[in-house]
């Protein structure tokens, strides 16, 4: 065995190859936001690179908004799953560069949000439908367009409190940023 | 190296305005007009913090003599705090606190807009990060100041005492300043020089839908938190925000 081998390889005999990449995405998908269990944190978008580093895996995130408790809550939980899956010391660091923005939840994601009764983010996140405030959001719960907002922010700072005033049930909207 | 120089200022000028306009934020909790309403600024505090942290690290980082982000906040005196006048201010009533929130809000907004454009990467990736929490932060403050403004009688007259209460402390948002304007030149920073006309746009525009007056231009006066001579309310609150660090050292949980 050369030396250059002993480096990358580490306790379990991962080098870090294709199989290994993608082993950790696939861990990486059971591991879920805090706040809202049913999403995952690929769902989400916030494992912005996976890669092998000096012998070890590196996973880089980024905070979906910048005061948000959940981030080092979620990093500890991927450190932990990924050890769990056999990785030995995986190394995780933030990211601010580019900054999140919903536009990168996946299709399942939205739609689990869904299910779970939070309204997924309407449109794109440019600036100035932002500053307009206009969005039309479909109750989660019936499915109705006739909603009204009660506050613009909600349980989290992600998320803003809405109104259905078909079937009269309030629920959050994951706010567009 | 260690870097105490005009640009690590600029940065604890942004760092402490957030920290200490979301320490005020923070004396609501519990005794808010709704509960929808204490979330939300809850959650515009949450925000803030969080981008204090971003600029502290960065300055600590910049200072480079072991300080870190929580040093910075809870272990260094008044007369180091570099935060706005405007942001120490007492709460007083719901109108004040909104005006308050809207002034600055309107203020990190063009700023941030400004920094989104830095050649520092850094500072472009933490405005780019927090002007998007901000552009939410200025839509509620904007609301409430038009519908407080344009509201009854009462929150019509409680508005204009508000706004006679800090709009001299709004001197810091539109004054141009040396320190800043030389950043601008060897271009650590864009230039800033577009600053006060924008933040006088927008509140003119939101005050015009207020149906309020907008005051005659504030005054430069003897405080100023460059100097870091504030008003008699940041250390109040500074005894307060950092007791328990100042009592017990590092504690964590």
């Amino acid at each position: 065995m050369r030396a250059g081998e002993l480096i990358t390889t580490d306790q379990q005999g991962r080098s870090g190859g294709e199989a290994d990449i993608q082993q950790a995405y696939k861990v990486l998908e059971e591991v879920m936001d805090p706040e809202v269990p049913v999403v995952s944190v690929m769902d989400l978008g916030i494992v912005r690179d996976v890669s092998w580093v000096d012998g070890h895996l590196k996973v880089v995130v980024t905070p979906t908004y910048s005061g948000c408790p959940a981030t080092e809550y979620i990093e500890t939980s991927i450190r932990d799953a990924l050890q769990e899956a056999g990785f030995a010391h995986p190394k995780v660091s933030q990211r601010l560069d580019p900054a999140w923005t919903t536009d990168w939840i996946n299709e399942q994601g939205r739609n689990r949000l869904k299910a779970y009764g939070i309204a997924p983010p309407v449109g794109s996140s440019n600036k100035r439908s932002l500053l307009s405030g206009i969005t039309q959001v479909e109750c989660p719960h019936c499915g109705s367009k006739d909603t009204e907002q009660i506050s613009e922010f909600g349980s989290t700072a992600c998320k803003a409190l809405y109104r259905c005033k078909s079937c009269l049930e309030p629920f959050d909207y994951f706010k567009c940023i | 190296m260690t870097q105490y120089d005009e640009l690590t200022e600029f940065l604890l000028r942004l760092g402490d305005s957030a920290l200490i306009q979301a320490q005020r934020l923070c004396e609501w909790t519990g005794r808010a007009p709704a509960i929808e309403e204490e979330m939300g600024m809850m959650n515009v505090g949450l925000d803030l913090v969080g981008q204090a942290r971003n600029w502290y690290e960065y300055a600590a980082e910049r200072i480079n003599d072991g300080t870190d982000a929580d040093v910075l906040a809870f272990r260094r005196d008044e007369r180091a705090f570099r935060n706005l006048l405007l942001v120490e201010q007492p709460n007083g009533d719901f109108a004040v606190t909104m005006t308050k929130q809207f002034f600055y809000d309107a203020w990190q907004f063009h700023l941030l807009t400004i920094l989104k454009d830095a050649k520092d990467e850094r500072i472009s990736a933490i405005a780019t990060k927090s002007l998007k929490e901000v552009i939410y932060h200025l839509r509620r403050s904007s609301q409430w100041v038009e519908r407080l403004g344009d509201g009854t009688d009462e929150s019509h007259q409680r508005m204009e005492k508000a706004i006679d209460a800090v709009w001299r402390f709004t001197v810091e948002l539109v004054e141009k300043n040396a320190a800043e304007m030389a950043l601008a030149e060897s271009g650590d920073i864009p230039s800033l020089a577009e600053l006060p006309e924008q933040w006088l746009a927008t509140v003119n525009k939101v005050f015009a839908k207020a149906t309020l007056t907008v005051p005659d231009a504030p005054s430069t006066f003897y405080l100023s938190a460059r100097t870091g001579m504030h008003t008699e309310y940041l250390g109040i609150l500074l005894a307060e925000m950092q007791f328990l660090q100042r009592a017990y050292p590092d504690a964590s949980w």
